[in-house]
């Protein structure tokens, strides 16, 4: 029977410029581990993205990560305004960021369609008034 | 850079104090029977903990001026960041005569080098298949930290070789054909500014090329001792190296030389660790050039430099802007790009996944049992460094539960 090893962070709302820290600190375990580079360079990015939907989109969440000898999961959880047309939010270039987001560099459309990319599953659970949840695994 | 040990400690002189464990961006150095340790799979040479230590007791290491000895016939390599350690200096050529004055039959100015790298780069930038942001390489500390940390960075880090290295090719090259010596009658000495660029110097892949490195602190009062000297016939024009070269030693230099303006600067530890940070996430798209320096304010800033970095700089700049902008007559072909760049795992806990895994657990327990002030009380620069340590079997413990 395999270990599992959990971590968990608070993702605060608002803060984008410095936002990063929960996928900071997971790629810091991840390379502790000894997980390949490439690996680590997807997780990373998509865990990015979903973190700063988060940030900008709900006013921050939570994220909980469970480490297994093979497989990656990664749950972000949000008590945001959720997302009306899933299938609409996960098309390139789609977004309902504000033009003084994008100005930040943010908010082109392409963090979704990115977190399907480099993840190997990628589900999408959201209720309007609710929230958002996210499931991100990784087979390692 | 485990072959070699950038920085050694001076045991009668360290008091245990934690400010170089505090300062260390690898987190290398515990502090154990009351000393400083350094853990030389982690030291990248940045000199962070020569400055930071109040007594003197770690020390940089470099080669003696007396090794000129050795050799029938010495070339001399300064690194542009002696230029800004003199007041008063409006001719780069009265360093150069003064160092043939202190020995050395032939000066090659890194400033040479580092044009070639900078006309080099600009054709690298044409390559549009290159990953971006290029990362430059003339900081070898910033280079090293990228292979420890951030090893899937490391194909976007520029093939071209360190300055030195070139200078010191092309030097030897005129060197024979003026000479007629065979090579190993030849000493080719660099002169630089931080322990880091010691240790790359030093490395496999540029030993070949370079015998011996000095630090400018050492040569530096015998050096000033040569200037009046110098001016007793008219001076050889030596200097080759124009605006582009001499900018190399203060931070963003290196971008300048590109003629670009996406280009991103960072100098300092934390500034540089920010800018991967955000390199690993992506956020610096538009960006074609990353120009990393571990010292502040850049080369100026390293520790086996004598004057102010602020000052140095200063006088640099007034040194370039006189300055013409030169071009280099040779291109920067394939005999002037090195092997590829390989990550190293210095990181991982255990060869091992699973058993990695479990560490971590065992870490995470350990750590939420500490108090979590990073005091450094019990030899160890932050608790969770202390977490780790205790997990892998170390014999020490928190000095406040
Ligand atoms: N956590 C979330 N809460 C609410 N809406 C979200 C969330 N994540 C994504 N969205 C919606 O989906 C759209 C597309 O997201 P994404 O592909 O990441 O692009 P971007 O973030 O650049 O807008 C967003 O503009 C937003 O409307
Ligand atoms: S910035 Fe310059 S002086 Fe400082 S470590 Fe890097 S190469 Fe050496
Ligand atoms: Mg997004």
């Amino acid at each position: 029977m395999s270990e599992s090893l959990k971590l968990s962070y608070t993702v605060d709302g608002g803060d984008f410029v410095s936002a990063g820290k929960a996928s900071e600190g997971v790629k810091r375990t991840l390379k502790s581990i000894g997980i390949d580079p490439a690996v680590i360079r997807r997780i990373a990015i998509a865990m990015y993205e979903g973190e700063i939907n988060m940030v900008i989109h709900a006013s921050g969440g939570t994220a909980e990560i469970e480490i297994l000898e093979d497989k990656i999961t990664i749950v972000l959880q949000d008590k945001g305004p959720g997302i009306e047309d899933i299938e609409k939010a996960m098309q390139e270039g789609f977004t309902t960021a504000t033009a003084a987001i994008r100005e930040l560099g943010f908010g082109a459309g392409m963090g979704l369609p990115n977190m399907k990319r480099y993840s190997d599953e990628l589900k999408v659970e959201s209720t309007v008034g609710v929230g958002t949840t996210v499931y991100l695994s990784f087979n390692v | 850079m485990s072959q070699f040990k950038p920085v050694i400690l001076d045991p009668e002189r360290c008091n245990g104090c934690v400010s170089c464990m505090k300062r260390c961006p690898t987190e290398a150095i515990r502090v154990r029977g009351g000393k400083a340790v350094i853990r030389y799979e982690l030291c990248m040479g940045c000199g962070e903990c020569v400055k930071a230590c109040p007594t003197n007791a770690k020390k940089e290491c470099y080669d003696s001026f007396d090794g000129i000895k050795d050799f029938a016939y010495t070339i001399c390599l300064p690194s542009p960041a002696l230029y800004g350690q003199f007041s008063n200096l409006v001719d780069i050529n009265v360093i150069l005569n003064a160092l043939l004055a202190l020995g050395f039959n032939k000066v090659f100015e890194v400033a040479s080098g580092a044009e070639i790298v900078s006309a080099g780069t600009q054709v690298l930038l044409e390559n549009k298949d290159f990953p971006r942001p290029i990362i430059g390489t003339g900081c070898p500390a910033a280079t090293e930290l990228i292979l420890m940390r951030y090893g899937h960075l490391a194909p976007q880090l520029s093939p071209i070789e360190q300055p030195e290295v070139i200078a010191a090719k092309l030097a030897v090259d005129e060197a024979i054909k003026e000479t007629g010596l065979p090579r190993e009658k030849i000493g080719v000495f660099a002169v630089t500014q931080c322990a880091a660029k010691v240790s790359s110097l030093k490395s496999d892949s540029a030993r070949k090329y370079i015998d011996r490195v000095l630090a400018v602190k050492e040569i530096y009062f015998n050096l000033l001792a040569e200037i009046p000297s110098t001016q007793e016939k008219p001076l050889a024009d030596l200097a080759r190296a124009g605006k582009i070269g001499i900018g190399w030693a203060a931070a963003s230099g290196e971008s300048s030389g590109l003629c670009i303006d996406n280009y991103v600067s960072a100098d300092g530890a934390e500034n540089v660790v920010e800018v991967l940070n955000q390199l690993e996430n992506r956020r610096l798209h538009g960006i074609d050039f990353a120009e990393l320096n571990m010292c502040s304010s850049g080369c100026v800033g390293g520790s086996m430099n004598v004057e102010n970095p602020f000052l140095a700089r200063a006088r640099l700049r007034i040194l370039r802007n006189k300055a013409v902008l030169s071009v280099p007559q040779i291109s920067c072909g394939e005999e002037f790009c090195r092997t590829e760049y390989q990550p190293k795992d210095v990181c991982k806990l255990s060869q091992n996944r699973a058993e990695a895994i479990k560490l971590t657990k065992t870490i995470q327990d350990i750590h939420a049992g500490l108090p979590g002030l990073d005091c450094g009380a019990c030899g160890a620069p932050r608790c969770m460094a202390l977490a780790e340590d205790i997990a892998k079997g170390e014999e020490v413990a928190c000095k406040l539960l």
